[in-house]
C-alpha cells in the first residue's frame, strides 16, 4: 500500500456509504445489555422496510453515556436513542423518515456531550472498529504515512515531545522523555510494549479505546517503533477483555493484509509487527516491570527500578512501555501537530483526559475533557450531580493509588498537578462520585482490601504491611479501636509508602492517608475512648467487662 | 575498572564503580542489615532491610541493588531507617508462626539475630497465626511454611547454582508460599537433586535437615543391651 491506495481506500470508503446511518453502541456496555439484539433487529426491520440500500446499520465503540444503554445514534438526523430494545427497530426506522416514534431520545445538547472534548475518543462511536477501511475513512494511517515518509525518527520524538504529552497509565511521565531515551538506548532489538492491563477498580477507559478503535492504538505504537528503532511491538491485555482482545487480533489481521503493519509498511524499509499477550488477571502486571516478566512467560513481579525499561526491558532490550490511552493520542498528535495539541490542557498538563465516571452520579459512562477542567464542572455539570438532590461528599480518583478529594475541594482543575497536592492522583483515568451515604472509612478499607489481595507479595511491608493496614481498620470499622491503634496505622502507612519495592506498595496507603487527611473526624469519632486495660476481656459488641479504666488503674 | 568516592556515615570511601552500596559500605567495614541478599546470588531487593537514605533523592534505595555514584552522600543508620527496619521485623514475626523456643534454628536464625541486633522486643502488630502445614516427604529435608519470609534465597539457588528449578512462588500477597515443581509434595519431585543448598541458604528455620527437628530423636534401646552384652558376655556381635 502507497498513499494513493491509503486515499483511494478512504474515498471508496466515503463514496460507498449510504445516506443514512444507524450507529448502534457494540462496545461490551451495551453489549451485555442486549446490543447485539437491537443491531440485528434493526437490520431486520430496515430490510424488511425495503431500505438496504439507503440505510446503513454501523457497528460502532462507546457512545458514551454507558447508563444509558443500549445506544443508537441516527445520522444525519443527529439523535441518540437510549435503552432501546430489539422491539423499538420500528420507530427507529420510522424515525429515520421523520416518523415520531416512542422513543427514549437522549439530549445532545446536555453538558454531558457539550462539554466534552474529543481527541482520544474522536473515532469512539463514529468509526467501525472491525473494519479497518472505516478508519482510514476517517484519515486513520494518514500519520503514520506522513511519518515515515516525511519525517526522521528523532523528529517524530520531538513532535511528540513539544506536544507536551504525559503517559496516561498514572504516573504523568513526559512520553517523548521515554521515546528520547529508548530512541538513544542501543539495543540489538527494540520492543514497543503497549499496557492494557488496566486493573482498577471501576475503570473501562482503555477497554473503551481498544474496543472501539482498535487501529488508532496499533497506529500509535506503529509511529512509536519507526521513532525509536524498534521493529516488535506487544499488546499485553487482561484475560477480562475477551471483546477488545477479539477486535485487536481482527485489527492486527486486517493491518497486516494491507501492508500497513508486518515487512515494508507503505513499501518502505520499516518493518513492525504486533503480538498480543494476554494476563491472567493480576492488577500488579500493569506495572511495568512485573508486565514485562509476565510477557517473557515469567512471573509477574516488580523488580527494582533502575535500570528502567527504557534501558533494560524485554530479553534485557530496550523497551518502550505506553498505556493504550497514551498511544491513542500518537496519531492526532503527528496528524494536527504539536502545537496545536499543546494549546489544548494546561501550563504542564496537555490535550485531554478520559474517565471513567462511575459511582453515585446521574450520568455515568465514558467522557474525554480537557485537562485542567474543574473537578466541580465534571461531576455536577457533565455527570449531572448526585441522584435524588443528594449532596456530593468526595470524589476519588487514582483508583487503589488515588484519593478522595472532598466537596469543597471540588474547585480544583484536574491535572496532573493539582491532584497530587491534593494527596490523590490522576491515575489512569477511574473516577468516582461519593454522596452524602458514603462512610470513608469503609472506602479506605475497601481499596486496602484490594491492595492486599493484589500485592503480589515479593517485598516485606506491602505483603504484610496492607495485612496489618486492613486489620486496623477493620478495628477501627468495628469501634473497637483505640487511639493507639490509629497512630500504628499511620505509622504503618508512613513505613508501606516509603520502603515498598513498586507503586502498587507506595501508594497502597493513599486512600487511607487521604480520608485521613480531610474525613479524619469519622476516624476519631469510631474510637473507643478508654484504652482496653490489660486483662480486661472484650464484648463482641466492643465494650468491655470491669470498672473503667480510672478505676481500675486505682486497683 | 574506574574507581569512584562517596561517603557512607560520614566517611569518605572508595570503591569500584560496579559495586552496589551494599558492597561498598561492607568493604568499608560498615554493616547494613540484609534479609533477602546472600553472597553469591542475584539480589531482588525484596526484604527493605537493607534501605538507606541517599542525599538529594527523596525515595529510600535498597543497598544492595543500588549502585555506587562518585559524591554520593548515603546514610545507612539514621533513627528513621532503624524506626522502618524494626518494623519490617515486627510485620515478619506478626505474619506466620515463628516460635524461636521450638525452632529447629534457634540460636542459628538470621531474623533471630536480626531482631536482637536491632532492638526488635516486642510486636505491636497482631500476629495473624495462619494455618501452614509442613512438608517431610522428601528423604532427607523438610520444609515449615511457619516459619518461611518468602526471602525466595531457596528458589534463587536451586534455579541459578543448582540449575534444577525446583522450588517457586505461588500465590499472591500474604497467600504467597515456596512450592515444590507443579505444587506437589516435595518427596514425589522428579528435578529436585537432593543437592540440600536451599537448606543451606535458607536464613530461618523453614528448611531444615529432617532428623534434626524438635522432637524427631528416637531412641534406639536396643544399643544398651549391645552394650551390656559386650562388656559383661563379651559378645561383639548380635
Ligand atoms: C501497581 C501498578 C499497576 C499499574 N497498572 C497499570 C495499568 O493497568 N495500565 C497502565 O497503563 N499502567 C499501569 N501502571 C503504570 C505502568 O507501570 C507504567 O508506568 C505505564 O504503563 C507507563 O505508560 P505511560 O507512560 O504511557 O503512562 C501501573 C503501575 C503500578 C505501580
Ligand atoms: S510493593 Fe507490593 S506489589 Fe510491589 S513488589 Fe512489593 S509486594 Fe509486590
Ligand atoms: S537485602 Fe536488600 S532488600 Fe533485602
Amino acid at each position: 500500500m502507497d498513499h494513493i491506495d491509503l486515499l483511494e481506500t478512504k474515498n471508496r470508503e466515503l463514496r460507498t456509504r449510504k445516506p443514512l446511518c444507524l450507529r448502534v453502541c457494540m462496545a461490551a456496555g451495551c453489549m451485555s445489555s442486549n446490543g447485539q439484539a437491537v443491531k440485528d433487529s434493526l437490520e431486520k426491520e430496515i430490510r424488511a422496510a425495503g431500505l438496504a440500500d439507503q440505510v446503513e446499520v454501523r457497528r460502532v465503540g462507546c457512545l458514551r453515556l454507558c447508563c444509558e444503554g443500549p445506544l443508537v445514534a441516527s445520522d444525519p438526523k443527529g439523535e441518540l436513542y437510549q435503552k432501546v430494545t430489539p422491539d423499538d427497530a420500528h420507530a427507529v426506522v420510522a424515525a429515520l423518515k421523520n416518523g415520531n416514534g416512542e422513543l427514549k431520545r437522549g439530549d445532545l445538547q446536555h453538558p454531558f456531550f457539550s462539554r466534552q472534548m474529543s481527541i482520544v475518543l474522536e473515532n469512539s462511536g463514529v468509526v467501525d472498529p472491525e473494519r479497518i477501511e472505516s478508519y482510514i475513512a476517517a484519515d486513520g494511517y494518514q500519520a503514520l504515512h506522513h511519518a515515515l515518509m516525511e519525517m526522521e525518527p528523532k523528529d517524530v520524538v520531538d513532535t511528540v515531545f513539544r506536544s507536551g504529552l504525559r503517559g496516561r497509565g498514572g504516573a504523568g511521565y513526559p512520553t517523548g522523555l521515554k521515546w528520547s531515551t529508548v530512541a538513544k538506548t542501543s539495543g540489538d532489538r527494540k520492543f514497543v510494549v503497549c499496557n492494557a492491563d488496566e486493573g482498577d477498580p471501576g475503570a473501562f477507559m482503555d477497554r473503551s479505546v481498544l474496543e472501539s478503535d482498535p487501529q488508532r492504538v496499533l497506529e500509535g505504537m506503529a509511529i512509536a517503533a519507526y521513532a525509536v528503532g524498534a521493529t516488535q511491538g506487544y499488546i499485553y491485555v487482561r484475560a477480562e477483555y475477551p471483546l477488545a482482545i477479539a477486535r485487536l487480533n481482527t485489527a492486527i489481521r486486517q493491518a497486516k493484509q494491507l501492508g500497513l503493519l508486518g515487512g515494508g509498511i507503505f513499501e518502505s524499509g520499516f518493518t513492525f509487527n504486533v503480538e498480543i499477550r494476554i494476563g491472567a488477571g493480576a492488577f500488579v502486571c500493569g506495572e511495568e516491570t512485573a508486565l514485562l516478566a509476565s510477557v517473557e512467560g515469567r512471573r509477574g513481579t516488580p523488580r527494582p527500578r533502575p535500570p528502567f525499561p527504557a534501558e533494560s526491558g524485554l530479553w534485557g532490550m530496550p523497551t518502550l512501555i505506553n498505556n493504550v490511552e497514551t498511544f491513542a493520542n500518537v496519531p492526532p498528535i503527528l496528524r494536527r501537530g504539536a502545537e496545536w495539541f499543546a494549546g489544548i490542557g494546561t501550563q504542564q498538563s496537555k490535550g485531554t483526559k478520559v474517565f471513567a465516571l462511575a459511582g453515585k452520579i446521574q450520568r455515568t459512562g465514558l467522557i474525554e475533557v480537557p485537562m485542567g477542567m474543574p473537578l466541580r464542572t465534571i461531576v455536577e455539570e457533565i455527570g449531572g450531580g448526585a441522584p435524588e438532590g443528594n449532596q456530593i461528599k468526595a470524589v476519588q480518583t487514582g483508583g487503589p493509588s488515588g484519593g478522595c478529594i472532598p466537596a469543597n475541594e471540588l474547585d480544583t482543575p484536574v491535572d496532573y498537578e493539582s491532584l497530587v497536592r491534593l494527596g490523590s492522583i490522576m491515575g489512569s483515568g477511574g473516577m468516582i462520585v461519593m454522596d452524602q451515604s458514603t462512610d470513608m472509612v469503609d472506602v479506605a478499607r475497601f481499596f486496602m482490601g484490594f491492595c492486599m489481595d493484589e500485592s503480589c507479595g515479593k517485598c516485606i511491608p506491602c505483603r504484610a504491611g496492607t495485612v496489618q493496614m486492613h486489620a486496623l481498620l477493620e478495628k477501627i470499622l468495628k469501634g473497637q479501636a483505640t487511639l493507639r491503634d490509629l497512630q500504628r496505622l499511620e505509622e504503618l502507612c508512613d513505613m508501606v509508602k516509603n520502603t515498598s519495592l513498586c507503586g502498587l506498595g507506595q501508594t497502597a496507603p493513599n486512600p487511607v492517608l487521604s480520608t485521613l487527611r480531610f474525613f479524619r473526624e469519622e476516624y476519631l469519632h469510631r474510637l473507643r475512648s478508654l484504652p482496653i486495660s490489660p486483662g480486661i476481656p472484650i464484648l463482641p459488641n466492643g465494650s468491655h467487662h470491669g470498672p473503667p479504666v480510672a478505676e481500675a488503674a486505682k486497683t | 575498572m574506574a574507581a569512584k568516592t562517596l561517603t557512607i556515615d560520614g566517611r569518605l570511601i572508595s570503591a569500584a564503580e560496579d559495586q552496589t552500596v551494599l558492597q561498598a559500605a561492607k568493604d568499608a567495614g560498615i554493616q547494613i542489615p540484609t534479609l533477602c541478599h546472600l553472597e553469591g546470588l542475584s539480589d531482588i531487593g525484596a526484604c527493605r532491610l537493607c534501605v538507606v537514605e541517599v542525599a538529594g533523592s527523596n525515595k529510600l534505595l535498597p543497598a544492595c541493588v543500588t549502585r555506587i555514584a562518585e559524591g554520593m552522600q548515603v546514610r545507612t543508620d539514621t533513627e528513621r531507617l532503624r524506626h522502618y527496619r524494626r518494623m519490617v521485623l515486627e510485620l515478619l514475626f506478626a505474619e506466620r508462626n515463628h516460635v524461636c523456643a521450638v525452632c529447629v534454628a534457634n540460636g542459628h536464625c538470621e531474623l533471630q539475630a536480626l531482631a536482637l541486633a536491632l532492638g526488635m522486643d516486642h510486636v505491636r502488630f497482631e500476629y495473624r497465626f495462619p494455618k501452614y502445614s509442613v512438608d517431610i516427604t522428601h528423604h532427607s529435608f523438610g520444609i515449615d511454611h511457619n516459619r518461611c519470609i518468602l526471602c525466595t534465597r531457596c528458589v534463587r539457588v536451586c534455579w541459578y547454582i543448582e540449575g534444577a528449578g525446583t522450588k517457586n512462588v505461588a500465590g499472591r500477597g500474604a497467600e504467597c508460599r515456596i512450592i515444590t515443581d507443579l505444587n506437589q509434595s516435595w518427596g514425589t519431585s522428579e528435578t529436585c537433586t537432593s543437592c540440600g543448598k536451599c537448606v543451606q541458604a535458607c536464613p530461618t528455620g523453614a528448611l531444615f535437615k529432617r532428623g534434626s527437628a524438635v522432637a524427631e530423636m528416637e531412641r534406639d534401646r536396643t544399643r544398651l543391651e549391645f552394650i551390656v552384652n559386650a562388656r559383661e558376655k563379651k559378645q561383639w556381635i548380635v
